[in-house]
């Protein structure tokens, strides 16, 4: 049997080959380019081995705003995983409010993110701001411009008001995909409204509060538009996250080196994070 | 457990119904027997489903009541009227072993947890799960898991009746018939009211005692098998049950005599006919229609080999009529005559039986 040769299909490949390459491969190939040498400009460049990998890690601004960062991360996710499941649980299932109450889900997610930001740095500014002078009007001093707390507090708020909505219809969607029977089921069987929670809607909302969890881990990781516009990373280096820290040393120290190994090395510790969390989730799948 | 008694039971799904149409259950009343094993028999949408989530509580009906042993349950939630339900798909607690899942209905009742496990062992052994009680439910087959539904009716000892709705539709089919003769013989041993909803007469017709053959939200005949199948009381039932259905042909009824194409032919009932109908119709099963060398004259259509038997299909100035002849029996030429056995030739006036 004579196989015939046709190779035309790599010209369809090609444009994707190509666009895969020119906002992926190529930049990244660049920043792994820099973190390997030294520049004094002029793009002259020297080899420089390991040496800015050995120095980010061993620097403590590195630590310090890794911690921030997985402190911060902890936390929104200890809050919206929770909060969106039960909103989610308290939907209505069918009716007219369905669709409002989607809608109003939907429509913090519609908000381009240096709006939120901007939005949540009027709303707390402690003379103007609504938030910000209640809260001072009712005796509570709060100025998250001066104070570490009040940033972290703004932050974590304005997170949970832009993305649990995210988890909320992720939930929603998997509630309704499950059969009806399941809850006649569990009528006939005598469950209380605990049982049913816990051993039909739990087990049946795993894989979707998996990709919850993974995006908002991801999402958060690499939260960088909200913070410049909101706190710019202060009071300080209060909130200055990984991103926001590694922005300050490629662009406002123009730093390359170091730059380009923090950027590897961040790259690598959301994969990792990624990785384990979805192999720790799905790790019973093969037995059931 | 309880005799069951609906009484004038209509529903309509429709807020206001209106038309007869908007009806999914048209005026129904029956009693059930304590212990019986009942069948809701019809095709897809004939309201068989609609009954049987009234009977277990999921549905309030629109108009009529519902008794479980005199004591009117129309109001009571499915969890007060102690009933058991085995759904189409099989409903199990994914992350539960197969234990687990059996204890759960008892668990949610409080029930001591030495009560339960003897409880659950017999099940479980009666049901043929016993090896596997430790496994996670949510890896066994799909007729383990139908088992598993069935198992978390049979193992509370106050269950009224145990409803089950199409169970067979996902099991594979070598292993249909297992589990059918499997549901017989649980039948026997709990001595339980079952009622069994399916649109596959076979499994009706092997698993109850008594069949409600419905259609388009009506109740067309309430009877044993033999009744459904030798004295059917409408046309829909004759086509419904048996395979090929009833031949039904168009015919005359004068003086008490049903002439069918102008020619006399005996039946069991033409003389109790009243003269009122407006369409009147013979019927006779395939099984008893055989050739002779006089009698209704035909002619041959097409034979098809049906194993044991063969369908012989022959054309009459009036329709077609089809005919069982047995393996190896000869059959005629292109033309031949057949006949009716009078016993089992009736006259049906408007599709219901005259009489």
């Amino acid at each position: 049997m004579n196989k015939t040769l046709n190779q035309k299909a790599w010209f369809f490949v090609l444009p994707v080959v190509a666009l895969v390459a020119f906002n992926a491969v190529i930049p990244l190939m660049t920043v792994v380019n820099f973190s390997v040498q030294e520049t004094f400009g002029d793009n002259v460049f020297f080899w420089a081995g390991v040496r800015w990998f050995e120095e980010v890690l061993r620097s403590e601004r590195f630590h310090a705003a890794l911690l921030r960062q997985l402190l911060y991360t902890g936390i929104i996710l200890a809050i919206e995983i929770p909060l969106g499941l039960a909103i989610a649980l308290a939907m209505p299932r069918r009716g007219p409010w369905v669709s409002v109450c989607l809608v109003f889900m939907a429509l913090p997610l519609l908000i381009p993110w240096n709006v939120v930001g901007s939005m949540w740095n009027i709303l707390a500014l402690p003379d103007i701001g609504l938030l910000g002078r209640s809260l001072n009007a009712i005796g509570l001093e709060y100025n998250y411009t001066r104070q570490p707390f009040a940033a972290w507090f703004t932050m974590v708020l304005m997170d949970v008001w832009h993305w649990t909505s995210l988890v909320v219809l992720l939930c929603y969607a998997g509630l309704r995909s499950i059969p009806d029977a399941f809850y006649q089921a569990a009528k006939v069987d005598g469950a209380r409204a605990w049982a049913v929670f816990r051993y039909i809607q739990l087990p049946k909302l795993r894989y979707v509060l998996t990709i919850a969890i993974l995006l908002r881990l991801m999402d958060s990781f690499m939260i960088y538009t909200e913070v410049i516009v909101l706190t710019g990373g202060g009071p300080g280096n209060a909130t200055t996250f990984l991103s926001i820290d590694l922005q300050k040393i490629a662009l406002g120290q123009f730093d390359l080196g170091p730059a380009g190994a923090m950027s590897i090395i961040y790259f690598l510790i959301i994969l990792f994070l990624s990785w384990m969390f979805y192999t720790l989730m799905m790790r019973n799948e093969d037995r059931s | 457990m309880a005799r069951i008694t609906l009484q004038d039971l209509r529903h309509s799904y429709a807020p206001d119904p209106k038309t007869e149409a908007d009806w999914a259950i048209k005026r129904l009343s029956l009693d059930w027997d304590d212990g019986g094993a009942y069948a809701l028999l019809g095709p897809s949408g004939c309201g068989k489903t609609t009954l049987l989530n009234v009977i277990s509580g999921l549905i309030r009906p629109t108009e009529g009541r519902i008794f479980f042993d005199g004591r009117d349950v129309t109001d009571a939630t499915p969890e007060q009227r102690n009933i058991a339900q085995v759904f189409q798909f099989p409903v199990i607690y994914d992350t539960m072993t197969v234990y687990d899942n059996l204890a759960f209905p008892l668990r949610n009742r409080g029930v001591a947890e030495a009560e339960v496990d003897r409880t659950v062992r017999e099940i479980a052994q009666m049901l043929d799960l016993d090896r596997m009680l430790k496994k996670r439910a949510a890896g066994l087959t799909a007729d383990g898991k139908q088992k598993i539904s069935l198992g978390r009716g049979l193992v509370r000892s106050d269950v009224v009746v145990i409803m089950l709705d199409e169970p067979l539709t996902v099991i594979d089919p070598h292993l249909k018939w297992t589990l059918r003769s499997k549901l017989k013989e649980l039948h026997y041993r709990v001595a339980r009211t079952m009622i069994y909803v399916t649109h596959d007469q076979t499994e009706a017709l092997t698993f109850a005692d008594q069949v409600v053959v419905m259609k388009e939200g009506t109740v067309m005949q309430i009877g044993t098998p033999v009744d459904l199948f030798e004295r059917p009381k409408h046309v829909f039932v004759g086509h419904f049950i048996g395979s090929p259905g009833m031949n039904v042909l168009p015919c005359r009824v004068e003086n008490g005599q049903a002439l069918l194409a102008g020619a006399p032919v005996a039946t069991v009932n033409a003389a109790a006919y009243r003269g009122n109908g407006k369409r009147l119709e013979l019927g006779v099963r395939p099984e008893f229609v055989r050739f002779a060398p006089t009698g209704i004259p035909v002619d041959l259509v097409k034979v098809a080999d049906a194993g044991r038997f063969r369908i012989v299909e022959m054309r009459h100035a009036e329709g077609t009529i089809r005919l069982l002849v047995p393996d190896g029996a000869a059959i005629p030429g292109s033309r031949g005559h057949v006949q009716f056995d009078p016993t089992r030739t009736q006259v049906y006036e408007d599709g219901w039986l005259v009489g």
